[in-house]
């Protein structure tokens, strides 16, 4: 093979050579810059807005048809909800969203667990949502784990998870336990041990293939959050091995695991999902968004056949919660802010309440019909309002900590592995504490 | 290449008295320069854009991950990093967890590259005698290596599901307990494998396969006159064949089961998934970096073990290479 070579095929070789350069430098500038493209375009020529909202779990306002209710009150305004199942995998997606500042949403949800650090880290990418919301409104707390040492309010409160605890009254009833609501909470109301002895109870007589707890890593939920003192000191230490209610709820779930108490089964997962369906446990510690979740997957069949009561002790508690926050770099900042003033307001929380159970965080909305004399007829139609408005007020102010998501899921896999393999309690602490350490770390 | 391009100096520069150079010599000489110039010049260009691709993509981001691994990193504040030295590394070589993750990722390549590799020898060996419509045949076996990671994996969860999952259901016909797959040591890990050789075993057949047919038919009719059964066609002509081809099908295995991800992600999914099950029993490398960088935000640690991971594959690449010589040397 002779090359030959004119004038012609030196062009054309240039042109190759160019060509190909110009597709490298192509690809290394997509590469590099990534789209831009965050979904909310601005308002377009006829001053349409889209806006977007980014969320997890259920937040309800599909539900309650909010997003429709809004844009008939604002016919330029659209609402367009992203939401991603477990908050597990929406958090770091939203963290890589803030640190290269594109992709993110007009609103973005944040869970309870996660605020303390998004305060810590991130504050300077949200707005101060301060000057347009009342955030006195709230339960004292729910606007303080927002604020950012600057004073500025990050996230809108959505809604807090008072404790309560549904119990299946067919089971208890089978079993020989009072069925009453009082009756139960009068049982229970020397605090988590009394519920404890109460299942031993109900194991004498179990129906055969049932148990009396889902999880025993719900009630150490439970204990913690009911304690001001949780995993973190006030000046931002993690406390959580020297910490009582950590103590506390650890062994009070190793003695569930060893009594066999709890069918060990991992919360929200397919197999827990279908000992609802089958029922096959007779309690769940129930904060007020699980009611929602209970009546999902135990389905129209359960009907009627569960019930809610107060949660054991005196002591009421906090578990979850969510915040809706607008990132700064948004391009309708104002327009994102007043929907999550209105979303935040007595009215639609109380409307979203009607709809999934998900309580108010904003106390306007406690004397609301909707909430005060809310019945779920799910739960032999238990005066959920009621349960929870008391146990709202007397909620401690918990300290959080950046990593409180972390600790709790790395706490609540040990707790699984002492109610399903039998580890003994010394060595799933120890793993718990290595994880952990390595989160914090 | 070599004996059709001569050296173009041989028609630039012809030998000529020396005398004074006229204008168009001049140019003449200039030309032959840059022709020179151009004859060593261009194949590097013309390999460019692989290496300027490769550069950007595979050694910039290789060399930087270096650079991550020596400091402390926060998924919260990428902008601020903190050198910490190999600090990093100590960190991972002294969590157990690290050295659950490199024996399970071990344990899950043996047991997954092995049957696949025998059963990727045996196929190709059937599919390379005559058969009606061997296309088809051909096809069909590549076939699970054409469906995403996702979705293979996707549809083993529900296989393998211990509630309700179709293996279960199908034990539960015969008889036996219903088996919690993804709980067990053994079990999940036996379940990833299957995942794995599902997906491969067609990939590595065709290879094989391919490499079959380069065999010269000479040999086997040698080899049938002096009697040697089919069996032994396939044991004392195939194989030895067939050597670089299985070295090249275990690299690739290796390095595959090394970066294993997506299948023990989705075997349980949500939580579970990102951990490698709720005691690691089934956290390859992969998902031990993932967890690390982007559950626990971390991303110093998770670099360093990106950096162990290259490094353990050299090892692997090492030990290869030399097996690979002494049997080749065993076999003279």
């Amino acid at each position: 093979m002779r090359i030959t070579r004119s004038v012609a095929g030196r062009r054309r070789r240039t042109a190759i050579v160019a060509t190909t350069g110009l597709t490298v430098t192509a690809l290394l500038l997509t590469g590099c810059g990534g789209s831009s493209d965050s979904g909310s375009k601005g308002a377009d020529a006829d001053g349409n807005i889209t806006l977007t909202l980014a969320d997890f779990g259920q937040f309800g306002y599909k539900e309650a048809g909010l997003f429709e209710k809004y844009h008939e009150l604002n016919p330029k305004i659209t609402v367009k909800e992203d939401t991603t199942a477990e908050e597990k995998n929406y958090y770091p997606k939203l963290l890589q969203q803030l640190n290269s500042g594109s992709g993110l949403a007009d609103v973005q949800g944040i869970e309870v667990g996660r605020i303390k650090e998004i305060v810590d880290t991130k504050a300077d990418s949200f707005a101060d949502l301060s000057k347009v919301i009342d955030v006195n409104e709230w339960v004292s707390w729910k606007a303080k784990q927002a604020t950012a040492p600057s004073g500025a309010v990050i996230g809108a409160g959505t809604d807090i998870g008072p404790m309560s605890l549904c119990y299946n009254r067919e089971l208890f009833e089978k079993a020989g336990l009072p069925t009453d609501r009082t009756e139960v909470a009068k049982r229970t109301a020397g605090g988590w041990e009394d519920f404890l002895a109460l299942g031993e109870e109900y194991k004498k007589k179990a129906p055969k293939g049932t148990y009396f707890m889902d999880s025993a890593s719900a009630m150490f939920n439970a204990v913690v959050s009911s304690s001001p003192e949780q995993y973190y000191d006030a000046s931002g230490k993690p406390v959580y091995k020297e910490s009582a209610s950590v103590a506390k709820g650890w062994d009070l779930a190793a003695e569930a695991a060893s009594k066999k108490l709890t069918q060990g089964l991992a919360q929200f997962e397919d197999q827990w999902q279908s000992a609802l369906r089958k029922s096959t446990v007779a309690t769940v510690v129930c904060p007020a968004w699980m009611a929602g979740q209970i009546s999902t997957y135990a389905g129209d069949a359960n009907k009627g056949k569960w019930d809610i009561t107060s949660a054991p002790g005196t002591t009421a508690a906090n578990w979850g919660g969510s915040f809706l926050a607008v990132p700064k770099s948004g391009k309708n900042v104002d327009e994102a802010t007043k929907l999550v003033k209105w979303l935040t307001a007595p009215e639609q929380q109380a409307a979203v309440f009607k709809a999934i159970g998900v309580f108010p965080s904003n106390q306007g909305a406690y004397e609301l019909p909707d909430v005060k004399s809310a019945t779920l007829p799910y739960f032999n139609d238990a005066p959920i309002g009621q349960i929870y408005a008391d146990g709202a007020k007397s909620i401690p102010e918990a300290v959080l900590g950046p990593k409180d998501g972390v600790i709790k899921d790395s706490i609540s896999t040990q707790i699984n592995n002492m109610e399903q393999r039998g580890t003994k309690p010394d060595a799933a602490w120890d793993v718990a504490v290595r994880t952990i350490d390595k989160a914090i770390g | 290449m070599a004996t059709s391009t001569p050296t173009r100096d041989a028609y630039a520069s012809p030998p000529r008295e020396p005398r004074e150079k006229p204008p168009s010599e001049r140019r003449q000489l200039w030309r032959s320069r840059l022709w020179r110039f151009d004859d060593k010049a261009s194949p590097y260009a013309y390999i460019a854009p692989f290496f300027l691709v490769f550069g950007a993509f595979g050694l910039y981001p290789l060399l930087y991950t270096g650079w991550i691994a020596l400091h402390r990193v926060e998924m919260t504040g990428l902008d601020s990093m903190e050198w910490v030295g190999w600090e990093n590394f100590d960190k991972i070589l002294h969590d157990p967890e690290f050295w659950t993750s490199v024996s399970n990722t071990f344990l899950i390549g043996v047991i997954s590259t092995v049957p696949q590799l025998l059963v990727a020898l045996g196929l190709a060996h059937l599919l390379n005698y005559r058969l009606r419509a061997s296309t088809f045949w051909r096809t069909v076996i590549l076939t699970p290596y054409a469906t995403s990671v996702a979705s293979a994996a996707l549809v083993f969860a529900l296989v393998f599901r211990a509630d309700g999952g179709l293996l279960n259901w199908t034990l539960g016909l015969v008889g036996f307990d219903p088996v919690n797959w993804a709980n067990g040591h053994w079990t999940s890990k036996l379940a990833i494998s299957i995942i794995v050789i599902w997906r491969w075993t067609g990939y590595n057949a065709l290879i094989y396969l391919a490499a079959m047919q380069a065999v010269p038919n000479d040999l086997y009719e040698a080899a049938s006159l002096d009697g040697a059964s089919r069996w032994q066609q396939f044991r004392k002509v195939t194989i030895p064949s067939l050597r670089p081809t299985i070295l090249f099908t275990i690299v690739i295995s290796t390095i595959g089961s090394m970066q294993l991800f997506g299948e023990p992600l989705l075997l349980e999914g949500g939580a579970l998934g990102a951990t490698g099950g709720n005691e690691n029993q089934y956290e390859t490398l992969s998902i031990y970096l993932y967890n690390y960088g982007w559950n626990l935000g971390h991303l110093g640690p998770a670099a360093a073990v990106a950096w162990a991971m290259l490094a353990l594959l050299l090892i692997i690449a090492a030990a290869n290479w030399f097996i690979g010589r002494f049997v080749r040397k065993s076999a003279v």
